[in-house]
C-alpha cells in the first residue's frame, strides 16, 4: 500500500470529476506526490544523520533535533497529501451508491443492456452536487490547515543553517547545524507554491459548480 | 507477500460487506496501512541507530534499547493490522462455500448459465450472518487487545525523550536518549485515534446487522400470520431463482473490488 495504490484509487474518481478537477488531480500526482517521492525524500533522508551539534555531550543532538523538528517536513507533506486526497473518496462512494440504485431500479422496472449501464456517465446534480462541493470545500480546508501548521511549527518557510539549543543535557548553549538548508528551503517553497496553485484550482472548481447551479435555476424557472 | 497482496485478498471480501464494512476497509487501507508504509516506517527507521546512551561501556546501549523497546511500535502495528484483517477471510471462505453449494444444487436440478451464477450477490442471511457477525466481533476484540498491549508495554502512549537505564553492564544509572520522540508520539496518537475510529465503525456495523436481523424476524412473523406455509416456500424459491437470473450487479467501490 503506497502512493501507487492511492493513484489507482483516485484514478477511478477522475472519471466523475469536472475538467478543473482533472487538472487538480494531475497537479497533485505530478507536482506533489512525484516530487515528494523522487526528490524531497532524498533531500530529507539524512536530516538526522547530518544534523551536527558542536558538543561531545551524548544525547544533546537527539534532544536538539527533536526540539527543532517535532514532525519532519516529509511526514507533514505525506499527511497533507493523504488528507487532501481523501474527500474525493466521498464522491466515489456516492457515485457507486447512485449507480447501484439506478441498476436496482431498472432491474425492477425495465430491462436495460448491462453494457450501457456500465459505461453511463453520472452527472453532477442533486445530492451528488452537494457531496462534490463538500469534498472540494474540505480539500481547501485541509490545504489551508496544513499550510498554517507548517508556518506555525517552523516559524516561516525558511530552513535556517544554524539553530541554538539549550535543552538538557546540552551544556549552556550549543550551536547545531542543519543538513542541506538551502535545498530544503527551495523544496519547501516549491511545495508551498504548488499547494497554493491547488487551492486556487479548488476555489475555481467550487465557483464553476456554483455558477453551473445558478445558471440552471433561471432556465428552470423561465 | 506484502501489504499489496493483503489488499488484493481483502478487496475481494469488499464485495460482500455492508456499506459500513466498506468504509472500514477504506479507513484501514488509507489511514493505517498507507500511513504505516509511507510515514511511520521512516520515523522508526533509525530507532536503534540514533538511540544514544551517555556511556562508553560496550553493550550498555544494546541492553538498554532491548529493555525499553521489547517489541517495536512498527512491528506491533503490522501484527495488529494483520490480525484485524484476517477475520474477513472467514467471511470470504463462507461465501465461496455458499456459492459452490448453490452451483452444485442448480447443476443437479436445473441448467443455469454459469456467467449469471458467477455474478450473483450473496445476501447476509442465515449461517453467513453468524459468520459475518463473528468476524466483526473478533475484529473488535483484536483491536482492543492490541491497544491495551501498547498501553501496557510502553506505560501510556507518549514517547519519553530520556530513559534512565541501570541494567548490567551499564555502570550505575545511565541516561539514554530516544530518537525523534515527539514525531513518534504524534504518530502513536494518530494510529490510536484511527484504531478507535475503526472500533466504532465495527460496533456500528454490528448494531446495523442486529437491527436488520430483528427487523427481518418481525417481518417474517407478520407474513407467516397472513399466508399458509407451503405457499411461502414456493414464493421464496421462485424469488431466489429470479434473483439468480436477473441479478448481475456488482458493488464497485473503486480500487478495492477484484
Amino acid at each position: 500500500m503506497d502512493w501507487g495504490t492511492l493513484q489507482a484509487v483516485l484514478g477511478g474518481v477522475n472519471k466523475h470529476s469536472t475538467s478543473i478537477g482533472k487538472i487538480w488531480l494531475t497537479v497533485l500526482f505530478i507536482f506533489r506526490i512525484m516530487i515528494l517521492v523522487v526528490a524531497a525524500e532524498r533531500v530529507w533522508g539524512d536530516e538526522q544523520q547530518d544534523f551536527v551539534c558542536n558538543t561531545l555531550q551524548p544525547g544533546c543532538k537527539n534532544v536538539c533535533y527533536d526540539h527543532f523538528f517535532p514532525i519532519s517536513h516529509i511526514r507533514l507533506w505525506a499527511l497533507q497529501l493523504i488528507f487532501v486526497s481523501t474527500p474525493a473518496l466521498l464522491v466515489a462512494m456516492h457515485v457507486a451508491y447512485k449507480r447501484h440504485e439506478r441498476r436496482r431500479r431498472f432491474r425492477n422496472g425495465e430491462k436495460i443492456d448491462i453494457e450501457e449501464l456500465k459505461n453511463e456517465k453520472i452527472h453532477i446534480r442533486g445530492p451528488l452536487w452537494w457531496t462534490y462541493a463538500s469534498s472540494i470545500f474540505f480539500r481547501i480546508v485541509f490545504e489551508a490547515v496544513f499550510m498554517y501548521v507548517f508556518y506555525y511549527m517552523y516559524d516561516g518557510y525558511q530552513m535556517p543553517r544554524l539553530v541554538k539549543c539549550s535543552d538538557w543535557p546540552c551544556p549552556n548553549i550549543v550551536d547545531c547545524f542543519v543538513s542541506r538548508p538551502t535545498e530544503k528551503t527551495t523544496f519547501t517553497i516549491f511545495m508551498l507554491a504548488v499547494s497554493g496553485i491547488c487551492m486556487m484550482l479548488n476555489l475555481a472548481e467550487l465557483c464553476y459548480l456554483v455558477i453551473k447551479v445558478c445558471m440552471k435555476e433561471p432556465r428552470k424557472t423561465t
